[in-house]
């Protein structure tokens, strides 16, 4: 990942080269919490959680700038819009003994790990530009 | 025995974050209760809920260590000492009897009261073929509550951003 000229933002090159290594399994664990939900721990909730903690890893290694480059603040929002109105497609679709139309076990899961995942991550980045004041907190 | 000894760790990490006059000190200490409290979920066999208090408090961790403390944030330590003391000594005394009511109504641990839960445990795995019992009640029976609670969430978020939607449209 070449960072151009914020490299020189956030903390140490062991911090940054850890995150390198590391953001890509992380966020295949909380992905993997969420769709096993049925079968072992875990669920939609707690994998969303974890979904946010990589991004969030990202910010404080590398500051906001590169994190906010990956991640759009605009698709952000598109995203907790999207997954929020297909839960309560999903949901409604019960209602009727659709059961086949759209499995619960994967989608309910799948689209909660998404609200949660892009919410929790949305708040911790407008707290963050809350306090953009200090600056040597960057 | 040894959710005695997480319970009292866990108040004496709640009074040291209340007690203590450093920020960050407060925020550690508020840490420790929650990691306590997912040890007791632990040893209350949920682990459901120990992962998911875990990961919930690591993220709020991180965002009042990383996003909220500043250098100049008011700390107010005088005041109606007197009264907030009375006030305090009053609410432990209403909710520890109320508390003591209520317990002794409870039933047995591992006893369901109601027949729809015992509905529940003994014949969700045979309906819905999912392992996890926690995940087959969310997934199946409650999934409105889901529902809501997902909408709780939502709720939440849009309502942080609609807050901080200045520094948005700022950026």
């Amino acid at each position: 990942m070449n960072t151009g000229p914020s490299e020189k933002k956030g903390m140490t090159i062991i911090v940054k080269t850890v995150t390198r290594l590391t953001l890509g399994f992380i966020l295949l664990y909380g992905i993997y919490i969420a769709l096993n939900g049925h079968i072992a721990l875990g669920g939609g909730f707690a994998g969303g959680v974890i979904v946010a903690l990589s991004f969030v890893h990202v910010m404080l290694a590398f500051g906001k700038e590169v994190a906010l480059k990956r991640l759009r603040v605009k698709n952000l929002r598109i995203i907790i819009c999207v997954a929020a109105l297909t839960f309560l497609l999903v949901v409604l679709s019960r209602f009727g003994g659709a059961r086949n139309l759209l499995d619960s076990e994967i989608m309910i899961p799948l689209v909660e790990m998404a609200i949660v995942g892009a919410g929790l991550f949305a708040i911790f980045v407008a707290l963050a530009l809350l306090a953009k004041g200090d600056k040597d907190s960057e | 025995m040894e959710i005695h000894l997480i319970l009292i760790f866990m108040i004496t990490a709640a009074i040291i974050a209340v007690e203590v006059k450093d920020l960050l000190s407060s925020v550690v200490a508020v840490g420790a209760v929650g990691i306590g409290l997912s040890m007791a979920f632990l040893l209350l066999k949920a682990p459901d809920l120990a992962m998911m208090q875990l990961v919930v408090e690591i993220l709020s961790l991180i965002i009042l260590i990383r996003a909220t403390i500043r250098k100049d944030i008011p700390f107010s330590t005088s005041g109606r000492w007197a009264f907030n003391t009375m006030a305090t000594f009053a609410f432990m005394a209403i909710f520890l009897a109320a508390a003591y009511l209520a317990l002794k109504e409870i039933t047995p641990f591992g006893h369901p009261l109601m027949r729809v839960s015992r509905m529940y445990i003994e014949e969700s795995m045979a309906k819905t073929g999912v392992l996890n019992i926690v995940g087959s009640i969310m997934l199946n029976q409650r999934v409105l509550d889901v529902l809501g609670e997902t909408t709780i969430v939502f709720a939440a978020v849009v309502g942080v951003l609609a807050v901080t939607r200045k520094k948005w449209k700022a950026e």
